[in-house]
């Protein structure tokens, strides 16, 4: 109580603490609400890992085997929390195992601080042991990256790195700190970052380009909206129910949109692009209005764009001025954070129902149910279908579960068949497609969503990436449930070889080991499923445990993933077989 | 789409990694830079690039909001040519004997604007400042008598309309600065 008198006494005058570099990191860590970071030591980062010793009751430090699966973890935690990711690492091989999460992140927009060590500023440039340019390297793949040499610098730079990180579009910031400017010492006081001036985090919107787009709306006969994970990210998914259920838009969803709107939703068309749903594709060539929300239109979405939604009006609702006209030409941009855009546009939208049209893409459900889901849900075949491993998942989870998804086939068919009640809910590799994402993407989302089930399914190359962080799940025994799909191939190259290179199947097929053995020696539960009538019993289990645990489901070999739109081709031209 | 010339002029905060963040813009599209010049502009503390590439208008576009993304990027604006008041120089080194053996060379020197920046017994050096011609139609002038060195800085250009850089700058809450 009297301290609290003592600090409004003093906001006039600025309080401040002595301290190392080292500790000030610390302290900006949890000035931010960082109660979380992942992370590996080493030399040149040692000075804040022992002040992590001294801080470990209020800052969690979680060591994960590689410093890939640091950068994955937190990503998981970022995207499952809404908060941002911390991951922290050493100079030199630490940082550079960095890069790939980083560039995961920013292609999918995720807010992620990361922090390295750096050899002394003396010795910069010199090739120094574990010396690496990081902020060379990291400059394409970050946000923003700066490298701290002054201990006195870190208070404003670690505030700046977390507003940037999660301000506007988010995105991953690397910030360096040279090992003098962990042990040089500084007055330390904390004041959050409020704004850059060099920096526009969400533009302005036009109000002339709000009305131009309702009048669009207003007048369509077939509109289709197609949202992203700006929805997500913008916490816009009750703002994104009110409209479309009000415009009575059927509404598509990209890999990253996935989970913003309940799959049950009556309005919720499914996925576009390369292995999307049937209706959605076909129709983007036939829509008169298309109504991107948060998505930027990426190559997997559009397909060969000189074909891509020719006949249709395009209104482009996008926080980041970078985005609009890139790939696809907005006849109206709408600017800023659609939370905002798209409450406003609620008022200036009249109420409509296009069931002829919404029936058009239920027509097309009913083919492609007929033609592929089926047999993908209720294989009749002997071989045990990925897609049925999902439908019991979704009966026993009734949706409620974060699915983290690796990269390939098992990929796009958790994201075709999850079932979804609650935003935040699909983590997964998008725009990079990371495979090794999956396993330590799962512990962060876990860490980032403790109530929440958090299911990873994995191909087995995948989770031979980063199945090292087996280690992590041990130490910290975080109880994620871990589905390894396994095919003994890389699913989905032999798919292409197969349809594109005459099955000339070059280093696709594996020779795997005994993983339920490697997961008994990290003491993690497990069981091996290869026979249909053992599925269902074995997922149960898995979910009522509440330990982390392994299921293999050895799935048919050589079964591909349709829809597909083949590369360079029309939305239009998917191919059911 | 026509490729065509277009200065792009950044505005920017000093900050050490930036050079690198804006050329790395240009690698990853792999569009060769024909110039880069960085300088003090006219607002205190505030940087200016001046680039030359030779690309589409929707390319030029679209470059433009890859630099204005960058967090201590203020502004960037592109121009046509013709858009523009632009100069480049040049410095010749030249052996001063040229002077007395070649006396064509004195006929050069005084027809082509260029200064004489100094003389030693051992060379002189002229600068020529102009379009990229006509320090060309000089440096073909000089070439065959012999060039000691030889080097040509890249474009400056001040745009011939105004560019609004400062009323951005006004309108920084200065607590955001």
């Amino acid at each position: 109580m009297e301290t609290q008198t003592q600090t409004v006494k003093k906001k006039t005058k600025v309080v401040t603490e002595r301290m190392t570099g080292a500790e000030a990191v610390i302290k900006c860590l949890l000035a931010e609400g960082v109660d979380l970071i992942y992370g590996y030591p080493g030399g040149a980062i040692m000075p804040v890992y022992d002040e992590l010793y001294k801080y470990q009751d209020k800052l969690h430090h979680v060591l994960t085997r590689h410093e890939q699966g640091a950068t994955h973890a937190a990503q998981g935690y970022a995207r499952a929390s809404g908060r941002v990711g911390v991951a922290i690492a050493t100079s030199g091989p630490g940082a550079t195992n960095f890069v790939t999460g980083i560039a995961d992140a920013q292609i999918d927009s995720t807010p992620m601080v990361c922090i390295t060590g750096q050899v002394g500023s003396h010795l910069l440039g010199s090739d120094a042991f574990q010396e690496t340019d990081i902020i060379g390297i990291s400059t394409p793949i970050t946000k923003w990256n700066h490298q701290i040499t002054k201990a006195e610098d870190i208070p404003t730079v670690l505030a700046k790195a977390f507003f940037v990180a999660r301000s506007g579009r988010p995105g991953p910031v690397l910030i360096d700190i040279t090992k003098d400017a962990q042990f040089g010492e500084l007055d330390f006081t904390y004041e959050k970052c409020k704004g850059v001036r060099s920096y526009i985090p969400v533009p302005e919107t036009d109000p002339e380009s709000l009305t131009n787009a309702a009048q669009l709306i207003n007048k369509a006969k077939k509109p289709l909206v197609v949202f992203g994970q700006g929805v997500i990210l913008g916490e816009a998914e009750e703002e994104l129910k009110n409209f479309i259920e009000k415009s009575g838009i059927p509404s598509a969803w990209t890999i990253l949109g996935l989970s913003a709107l309940p799959t049950s939703h009556p309005l919720n068309v499914g996925m576009v692009g390369m292995h999307g749903n049937y209706g959605p594709n076909k129709l983007t060539n036939e829509c008169d209005l298309l109504i991107a929300i948060g998505m930027r239109f990426d190559d997997r979405v559009t397909g060969n764009l000189e074909t891509y939604a020719k006949q249709a009006d395009v209104i482009h609702f996008e926080i980041d001025p970078a985005e609009v006209n890139k790939n696809v030409k907005a006849d109206v941009a709408v600017m800023g954070n659609v939370k905002n855009t798209l409450s406003q546009i609620l008022s200036l939208v009249k109420p409509n129902t296009h069931e002829s049209w919404l029936k058009e893409f239920k027509d097309y459900d009913t083919i492609e149910y007929d033609k592929v889901i089926k047999e993908e849900l209720y294989p009749s075949k002997d071989g045990l279908s990925m897609g049925e491993v999902l439908r019991r998942i979704n009966e026993e989870t009734k949706g409620d579960a974060v699915i983290v998804s690796d990269v390939g086939q098992h990929q796009m068919i958790a994201c075709r068949y999850a079932n979804f009640t609650r935003t935040k809910s699909n983590v997964t590799s998008g725009g990079l497609g990371t495979m090794g994402f999956a396993l330590p993407a799962a512990i962060g989302a876990k860490m980032g969503a403790p109530d929440r089930e958090v299911i990873a399914i994995i191909g087995d190359g995948g989770y031979q990436m980063t199945i090292q962080e087996l280690g992590t799940i041990f130490q910290t025994r975080v109880p994620v449930k871990i589905v390894v799909l396994n095919n003994d191939f890389l699913g989905m190259v032999r798919q292409w070889q197969q349809l594109f290179f005459d099955k000339r199947y070059a280093s696709t097929e594996m020779t795997n080991p005994d993983f339920i053995k490697i997961a008994e020696g990290y003491h993690i539960e497990s069981k091996r499923v290869t026979e249909r009538e053992n599925l269902g019993d074995a997922i149960k289990e898995m979910i009522a445990s509440d330990q982390p645990y392994f299921l293999e489901v050895c799935v048919e070999k050589e079964n591909n993933v349709f829809p597909m739109i083949p590369t360079g081709a029309s939305v239009s031209d998917i191919r059911l077989e | 789409m026509n490729k065509e010339n277009y200065t792009i002029s950044v505005y920017t905060e000093n900050n050490i990694g930036l050079l690198n963040r804006i050329s790395a813009i240009f690698l990853r599209r792999h569009i060769n830079l024909d110039s880069m010049t960085a300088s003090a502009s006219e607002i205190k503390d505030v940087f200016r690039f001046t680039i030359v590439v030779k690309v589409t208008e929707e390319q030029v576009k679209k470059i433009i909001g890859q630099i204005e993304k960058q967090i201590e990027v203020i502004k960037a604006f592109y121009h046509k040519d013709e858009e523009t008041i632009y100069q480049e120089t040049a410095l010749f080194k030249v052996a001063s004997k040229l002077l007395f053996e070649e006396r064509q060379i004195q006929n050069v020197i005084k027809n082509s604007n260029a200064n004489i920046v100094t003389v030693t017994p051992e060379y002189f050096v002229l600068e020529k400042t102009g379009r990229r011609r006509e320090v060309e139609a000089l440096y073909h002038k000089l070439e065959p008598y012999g060039l000691m060195q030889f080097v040509r800085s890249g474009r400056i250009s001040v745009t011939k309309d105004k560019m609004h850089i400062s009323k951005i700058l006004e309108n920084f809450a200065p607590e955001a600065v």
